[in-house]
């Protein structure tokens, strides 16, 4: 076991609490940025994929684990950064006066993906601000469907159904949109996005949005703007959404409505749940359960009877069996489970099972509603 | 000098009237009590007050400024905290965050420093730290500091939810029923704190009680409401021999 003793206000919003921080940090960090070296292409192809989806993950806790407001549309942010990418580099921007079309390097082209997103968000936001639970949930959701149709029918951007190519982004020689160098750009964003989330978590507006998730009339009470820290929640998640789409374009190397419906902005709501509400760490479980899930389903195809292994819909039957179990029996999802794995060998041998015991909570507040 | 004052405050839901024509004025410095039987609209006014329902008629005034039609979340940063009859914590925060949560109507920094983290953020931070040490310190909260709400038991929650009010640094205080829920120890400190907060804080205090030993330890005025009208004011000792108060608590 290790006792903190703590001497300074800043061992307390420092990001490693501890020397054990950096180890177990530094060895995963050196993990990652050798994984080319160490596996081949496919991989680090879906190691490629793995950053993505946990980038747009934390997106979406930031507004579902840490806000409290459920989003069932966080696929139209996603295809929103896509598509924005896409066409930014690759047709580039037209304007009634311009000329000639404008088209940007990936490094202008990806925060204004980002930009144009959280620009959707607040957007969307603002009038949705007043509902709250299911109400909130189903206008994403209408809002998501919207985004679908856009999508598919303004076909002088999009090419609708026909679907559109993403050009490769190259800086000087190197294709940073395929490979390792994609796989470092996808990891670096990574980084800073889980950065940025911990820096915001541990300021005042991160603390707001906690305080508006558990009471929000207590919250308004000590003085936090709803609308102004919610809005900001909105464009945030929507933002970071958005520039995982549009790496997730470059993944894609062509985009097509199909690749931004609701069963995308269900999965990103199976990521956040099963991966653990409320943590930055459970974005990245998330991620792992839902990119490693299909191809586990697909593994072990082979050795259940074909009656069950072909059977159709088993897939999304298994994913929502599993949603549901995980909602039953370990609420903080994967993450949850990890802290008691790990409070197991932190205490051991005096870990005692009913440390984690959920209590029934007896003691409800009256909500003003 | 009078702090805080609700002239002819009253609210309608729908047919209800659930405070009507009240009048009262509160002195800097004083602890002022509001008591009345279950339904009197004691609640009802501190949520006038804190603007969580909008006054039908009727004006208030804090510290000489009308704050009849303000928005919410700009009363805390003019002086006036409130905790809640049911407590109202953040569940899933540690009591630091609860604590700092209170710190917001101070908080300055911008959106974009705090995803940074600059050192102007880390410096406010480190200074509202400080604040609710100093709170911490007061209300004896040095063993939770890094508990869970949710893993607190009633009492301690209650004292907690005291200290988030008072990170505001408020001029004025609301308390919802600061004894319910407690015993009888737990009252008397929190009787000690309410005086302590009056006393040496300089803070005003307004709160609703039910618990007459409390009220009358450490009360000034009292103000007795029934189906939201003023029934009598005064100090303790007035009201408690009003024969129309007895009347609306015990019957004929």
């Amino acid at each position: 076991m290790r006792f903190l003793f703590k001497t300074d206000y800043n061992q307390d919003i420092r990001i490693a609490k501890h020397s054990g921080y950096y180890w177990s940090y530094g060895v995963l960090l050196l993990l990652v940025l050798a994984a080319p070296l160490l596996l081949d292409s496919y991989y680090i192809g879906q190691m490629t994929q793995l950053y993505i989806v946990a980038i747009a993950g934390l997106g979406l806790m930031l507004l579902a684990g840490y806000t409290g407001l459920v989003s069932l549309g966080h696929a139209a942010f996603f295809g929103i950064g896509a598509y924005t990418e896409a066409v930014l580099t690759g047709a580039g921007l037209q304007l009634p006066f311009m000329e000639e079309p404008l088209v940007f390097s990936f490094v202008v082209a990806m925060p204004l993906a980002a930009i144009f997103a959280g620009i959707a968000g607040v957007v969307i936001g603002i009038p949705v601000l007043r509902l709250t639970g299911i109400y909130l949930a189903i206008a994403t959701f209408a809002f998501a469907i919207v985004i679908e149709e856009v999508m598919s029918r303004w076909e002088s951007v999009t090419n609708g159904y026909t679907g559109l190519l993403v050009d490769s982004i190259y800086i000087g020689d190197i294709d940073f949109s395929s490979g390792e160098p994609f796989y470092f750009l996808c990891l670096g964003l990574l980084i800073l996005v889980i950065l940025f989330s911990i820096n915001l978590l541990r300021s005042p507006t991160g603390r707001a949005m906690m305080a508006i998730r558990d009471s929000e009339i207590s919250a308004q009470s000590m003085g936090v703007n709803l609308a102004r820290v919610k809005t900001t929640a909105f464009g945030l998640s929507a933002g970071i959404t958005g520039l995982a789409g549009a790496l997730f374009a470059h993944k894609l190397g062509f985009l097509s409505p199909e690749s931004f419906t609701v069963l995308q902005s269900l999965e990103f709501l199976v990521l956040v749940v099963v991966g653990g509400i409320g943590s930055i760490h459970g974005a990245i479980f998330g991620a792992m359960f839902v990119l490693a899930l299909p191809q586990a389903l697909a593994i072990a195809k082979d050795y259940v009877p074909p009656e069950i292994g072909e059977m159709p819909g088993i897939e999304p039957f298994i994913f929502g069996l599993i949603l549901v179990l995980v909602i039953i029996f370990e609420p903080y999802g994967i993450y949850g489970r990890w802290l008691k794995v790990k409070h197991y060998f932190q205490m051991f041998p005096i870990y005692k099972k009913a440390t984690f015991k959920r209590q029934k909570a007896y003691m409800k507040s009256e909500r003003l509603k | 000098m009078s702090l805080f004052k609700a002239e002819n405050l009253a609210i309608n839901f729908g047919g209800v009237k659930a405070v009507d024509g009240v009048n009262f004025e509160i002195n800097k410095g004083e602890c002022f009590t509001i008591i009345g039987p279950n339904g009197a609209g004691k609640t009802t006014i501190f949520n006038l007050i804190s603007r969580i329902y909008d006054s039908t008629e009727g004006t208030m005034t804090f510290d000489g400024q009308d704050i009849t039609r303000l928005p919410p979340h700009a009363i805390a940063s003019l002086g006036i905290a409130r905790t809640f009859q049911n407590i109202e914590l953040f569940e899933h925060a540690t009591v630091l965050q609860n604590l700092l949560v209170g710190r917001h109507c101070h908080s300055k920094t911008g959106l974009f420093s705090e995803l940074m983290f600059l050192p102007s953020v880390r410096k406010a931070e480190i200074a509202h730290r400080e604040k609710v040490e100093e709170v911490i310190d007061f209300l004896d909260l040095q063993h939770y500091r890094e508990s869970l709400i949710m893993n607190l038991p009633y009492g301690v929650r209650k004292v907690v939810e005291l200290g988030r009010a008072l990170c505001t640094e408020p001029r004025l205080i609301l308390l919802d029923e600061p004894s319910s829920g407690l015993n009888v120890e737990e009252t008397q400190d929190m009787s000690f704190w309410i005086d302590d907060i009056k006393k040496d804080l300089g803070i005003t205090v307004l709160m609703v009680e039910h618990d007459m030993g409390l009220v009358s330890e450490v009360s000034d005025q009292v103000l007795v409401l029934n189906y939201g009208r003023m029934l009598a004011h005064g100090s303790p000792q007035e009201v408690q021999r009003n024969p129309e108060v007895i009347k609306a608590y015990l019957g004929e």
